[in-house]
């Protein structure tokens, strides 16, 4: 329809059909291909050699692949594309356990799925994606179990600050969400790290929950919006006792909250996708995800391709009219 | 490190208005229809499937579907979008539908509280006479919650979500924080999620969760359910609320009874 209708459009009625611009911050990217996770591996490999001065193979699939991948991103694009995407990587434990290896295992290709689908996303234009690394709840799990995905999580975080990662090539702005306080120190210390070292970034933003529920996030909210309530009343009186301040009555809106809330600068997600075919929610982003789509395809986190993403998307254009209608509705009413 | 090499290469940026030949505009959203055509293709091979799974359960051919095991289901959520809850003859249907099954708590949610209007002020009617042993049960939530053939309605709005948390936030402002001098000199005040549990209950906005959500609609959307309430809810799209069909809320509760959840663990 968006496509028709701008091809056979007088002058003056709908401006001409243009090619998707591509984002700005898309400008400077230098690119690795990230095809798929089979092909990491390869890639790294590359890498390395380039380390060592040596030229890295030949890849003309991977540049066929990646010359496919965006004409397919191409007609994407003719439809309305999501600007955040939300993602629970539910299925990684299930993964390894189909396929008789560790648990471990399981997380670490989920990893690598993980990078992909950024790669993916970035290159689609999806400027924010959330992701749900690790819940509150996950704490209750075997502690060795715990531990080695506290292990993972330290290990690829460090790797987010070398100089060849993701994030200093294409300008990630990385966010944790979460009660960063439950983590063991050397965790929340190099996700505080990172934070500070991108917070200047202009590119995409991946924001990880981890330590997160949704339930804790409108507490610590609520905690914020009273103690900045009772500094503000405090203020006023202990400057001039006569004085009236606006904020003395007490009341605490939903603007307060959502000011004070981890996904204050961020928008609502557009999708939120639960692989392993779960249908809830499990206390993620419950306050931000009235209009968001909810999605929930069938294979598991380590499995979720290109293909599934690429579906995902065209779900939500042929959703889109309706969830654009409400979004209007709930704004004019505001 | 220099990546100019054949497995990298660097973004052209291409200008805002770029004006592609037509004959690229006509290939590009021919591939667009395409894919949209494999998507509603997709969705007419399941919505036949699930019209013959349908049938098949309504002519009591699969018996694991006539007895239904509704332990777990302690309360069951509907959504609805607010245009199609205009239609409250598919909603008391529905409602019939689910008392039959032997649901006993069903909250009934649309974004711009229309089931307030219409629903709600139907079974008030219905509770001040004396056909039926409906009685108002919490003199709180009395203008949302009624007793209609053994089971509980609880009806609620947008505004029983983000905002009824906000007001809780208030009650624990109020009653925690200010008129204690010595919070000036704390950080943040010491609240817990029971905490802020207890405050929803105080101001009336707090109620049971649902352990599933049916989502009448044409999207899978929880449209903006209370926040607190939907914290392990099994959510599920049943399509649009004019096509619903009792085989399909049987087969959903089947489906549902034989979930098991981890709870994080």
């Amino acid at each position: 329809m968006f496509f028709l209708a701008s091809l056979f459009s007088l002058k003056g009625h709908h401006p001409l059909p243009v090619f998707p611009p591509i984002p700005s911050y898309m400008y400077t990217l230098p690119r690795v291909s990230v095809p798929h996770r089979n092909l990491v591996i390869k890639v790294e490999k590359d890498l390395e050699m380039e380390k060592h001065g040596r030229k890295p193979e030949p890849n003309i699939f991977a540049s066929v692949w990646r010359f496919l991948r965006r004409c397919l991103f191409l007609v994407l694009a003719l439809g309305p594309m999501p600007n955040h995407i939300a993602f629970i990587m539910d299925g990684n434990r299930r993964y390894a356990k189909r396929r008789n290896v560790k648990e471990g295992t399981g997380h670490g290709v989920g990893f690598t799925t993980l990078t992909s689908i950024c790669q993916y996303c970035y290159e689609m234009g999806v400027k924010y994606v959330t992701v749900y690394a690790f819940s509150i709840d996950n704490f209750k799990r075997k502690p060795e179990e715990v531990q080695s995905l506290m292990d993972l999580m330290k290990e690829k975080i460090d790797e987010l600050l070398e100089e060849d990662s993701i994030v200093q090539k294409y300008g990630f702005r990385i966010n944790f969400w979460g009660s960063l306080d439950l983590l063991s120190e050397p965790v929340r210390l190099a996700a505080e790290k990172v934070m500070t070292h991108t917070a200047d970034n202009t590119g995409p933003v991946l924001s990880i929950c981890v330590a997160y529920t949704s339930t804790n996030e409108i507490m610590r909210a609520i905690k914020k919006s009273c103690a900045r309530k009772s500094f503000r009343t405090q203020g006023y009186v202990n400057c001039d006792g006569e004085s009236v301040c606006e904020d003395n009555n007490g009341y605490v809106t939903v603007a307060d909250l959502e000011e004070n809330l981890d996904t204050a600068d961020c928008p609502d997600p557009d999708i939120v996708i639960r692989t392993s075919g779960e249908a809830r929610l499990s206390n993620f982003l419950l306050w931000q995800t009235s209009l968001s789509h909810l999605q929930n395809p069938n294979p598991l986190w380590p499995e979720f391709s290109l293909r599934n993403l690429v579906w995902a998307i065209l779900e939500y254009q042929k959703i889109y009219p309706y969830l654009e209608a409400r979004r209007r509705l709930a704004k004019k009413e505001n | 490190m220099d990546l100019a090499c054949e497995n990298t290469w660097v973004w052209i940026p291409l200008p805002q208005k770029f004006q592609s030949p037509m004959i690229l505009k006509l290939i590009l959203g021919f591939c667009w229809y395409l894919l949209h055509l494999m998507v509603n293709l997709r969705h007419m091979g399941s919505s036949v499937n699930d019209l013959l799974f349908c049938y098949i359960i309504s002519m009591g051919l699969l018996l694991k579907h006539q007895n239904l095991q509704l332990d777990k289901l302690n309360s069951l959520a509907v959504v609805v979008d607010s245009e199609e809850a205009k239609n409250t003859t598919k909603i008391k249907q529905l409602l019939c539908w689910l008392s039959s099954i032997g649901i006993k708590y069903v909250i009934l949610y649309d974004m711009q509280g229309v089931l307030k209007q219409t629903i709600g002020t139907d079974l008030e009617s219905l509770t001040n006479t004396s056909m039926t042993t409906c009685s108002v049960v919490d003199a709180k939530m009395a203008t949302s919650l009624f007793h209609f053939d053994k089971m509980a309605i609880e009806i609620i709005s947008l505004s029983d979500g983000k905002e009824g948390v906000a007001k809780a936030a208030s009650f624990l402002y109020s009653e925690h924080m200010k008129d204690d001098s010595e919070i000036c000199y704390r950080s943040e005040p010491d609240f817990t999620e029971s905490d802020v549990a207890n405050a929803l209950k105080a101001t009336g906005s707090a109620g049971a969760e649902p352990d599933l959500l049916l989502v009448y609609g044409p999207a899978r959307c929880h449209l903006g359910f209370p926040a607190w309430r939907l914290r392990y809810t099994e959510i599920v799209h049943m399509g649009r609320l004019r096509s619903m069909k009792f085989a399909a809320i049987v087969k959903t509760m089947h489906d549902f009874s034989k979930k098991h959840q981890n709870y994080g663990k």
